[in-house]
């Protein structure tokens, strides 16, 4: 199977971890993700904060690139880009005018988009494409003795999100299961990180990672699995500052799902980038 | 001296605004019942809920929804979005209350959601994609400086860990994607859908 791949902007350099190990966990399963020529920013939540029509483009940029290059689907890993770029076509469908005015734009580079490549999450095309019993089969080295919490986040499976429960995901702990893992029940597992709220207004994006991780921690878990660069960066990258601020001691490995995927698999460390991780998981790991 | 009679009042220039943006349509359909503001995760940093943001916009007072904080705490993880028994596409709404707030320069002073936004922005026009270093270097710079000293660490910790590149990459068409954004902006500004 190939699909043409979008990165974005994170999974190339802040989660160059949870980017490789996406592409190694792929090879493996015999999906291949071919990297969609000279992609641009998706846009993320900026662009539709300043101008709807400039935010659409800069999405329909990157899904017109896709049309031409003979691809239905575009397959991403980040759950902003997930969000935004599906954006473009839901507003695309629904407005025709503004569809028109879309293409005028793109005509600036004499592109033209039809609003109709579909975007999918990898999680997606992992549980439903390859399937849960291919992955099973595949499993090489059980992690019979971690216990995952399985943070699906916010965008991921809202507004657009069809493949899964809104509210109650499921898909990533159905993934993460196959590797024989214990998937511990976790209320905050479809909870925001506080996104760019980390940026802007600290304290609250850190007190929204800090019921997380108290949730998760609750249930015996031994690592938190991300399917999101922003997740991940909220969650492993503040973590020592919510210590500080809230008198804690977290110290909870957070680990993009492919790498927790890979090990099962088979994968070495070190084609997984584990060691990219900033909190180490190797005492979830020997367990 | 003479007052100029073409002068509109924000609350004018916010009708107009609203007519031309399909989402506030949805708000008459609101019916008050609290499960937006009953489900945001950020609501205890806000100055109005959601649901009072849409109760006062209908009922006239809309000033202080316009110059409010609500839309910049909104973290967007659409969960009212979800919820809402009519289908009130909460979420963009707080997009295009910061996208007026924005335009006319009203954006609450404690504010930096903003700057955040025209910086990461500002990224995208010079390189085609986000520079993570420059972006963060340039935010904290403008909004708090003492704040990119506390930044240091993690930023560190991320290079050492081969997660921060400190060279920017620069798509291959930026000329392509210039064009396309800035015919964007004039098709923006010359008239809006309808």
């Amino acid at each position: 199977m190939e699909f043409l791949y979008y990165p974005g902007c994170s999974l190339g350099v802040s989660a160059s971890n949870y980017n490789i190990s996406a592409i190694k966990v792929c090879e493996e399963l015999g999906i291949t993700l071919k990297e969609i020529n000279d992609w641009n920013c998706c846009g993320a939540t900026s662009f539709i904060a300043l101008d709807e029509l400039m935010g659409t483009v800069v999405s329909a940029r990157n899904l017109a690139i896709a049309e031409k290059q003979g691809f239905k689907e575009l397959v991403v890993t980040c759950s902003g880009c997930y969000v935004t770029l599906k954006k473009a076509n839901t507003h695309m469908k629904e407005r025709p005018k503004f569809k028109e005015q879309v293409n005028e734009a793109l005509g600036a580079a004499n592109m033209t988009y039809s609003g109709n490549v579909e975007i999918r999450h990898l999680i997606e095309v992992l549980a439903l494409d390859c399937g849960l019993e291919k992955i099973t089969k595949s499993i090489k080295k059980p992690l019979k003795n971690l216990k995952i919490a399985a943070y699906s986040g916010c965008q991921l499976v809202r507004p657009y999100c069809t493949f899964d429960n809104k509210e109650f995901p499921h898909v990533l702990d159905d993934l993460l299961k196959t590797t024989g893992a214990t998937v511990v029940d976790f209320e905050f597992k479809a909870r925001c990180c506080g996104g760019m709220l980390m940026q802007t207004n600290k304290e609250i994006a850190e007190k929204m990672v800090l019921d997380i991780l108290e949730d998760a921690t609750r249930h015996n878990a031994d690592c938190i699995a991300t399917a999101c660069p922003l997740c991940q960066m909220n969650l492993e990258g503040f973590q020592g500052s919510i210590n500080t601020h809230f008198h804690k001691e977290y110290k909870i490995p957070i680990m993009p799902f492919t790498q927790i995927m890979g090990l099962a698999l088979g994968l070495k460390e070190g084609d997984l980038k584990i060691k990219r991780n900033l909190i180490s998981p190797e005492l979830a790991l020997a367990k | 001296m003479a007052l100029n009679t073409t002068t509109t009042t924000l609350e004018e220039e916010f009708v107009l605004y609203a007519n031309e943006t399909p989402e506030f349509e949805a708000v008459k359909r609101c019916i008050q019942c609290g499960t937006c503001a009953g489900s945001c995760p950020a609501v205890k940093w806000m100055d109005y809920s959601p649901r009072k943001v849409f109760g006062m916009l209908r009922s006239g007072l809309v000033e202080p929804i316009l110059k409010s904080r609500t839309p910049w705490i909104c973290a967007s993880c659409y969960l009212c979005t979800a919820r809402c028994p009519k289908n009130i596409k909460i979420t963009d709404i707080m997009y295009a209350l910061k996208r007026f707030a924005i335009k006319e320069n009203i954006v609450p002073q404690d504010i930096t959601g903003h700057i955040l936004i025209k910086t990461f922005t500002s990224m995208v026009f010079k390189y085609g994609r986000n520079f993570e270093a420059e972006m963060m270097t340039t935010f904290l710079l403008k909004t708090n400086p003492f704040s990119a000293i506390s930044l240091t660490g993690l930023a560190l910790s991320l290079y050492m860990h081969q997660r921060m590149e400190i060279l920017p990459h620069r798509i291959k068409a930026m000329n392509e994607l210039s064009a396309i954004i800035k015919k964007a902006e004039l098709i923006s500004k010359n008239g809006k859908e309808e």
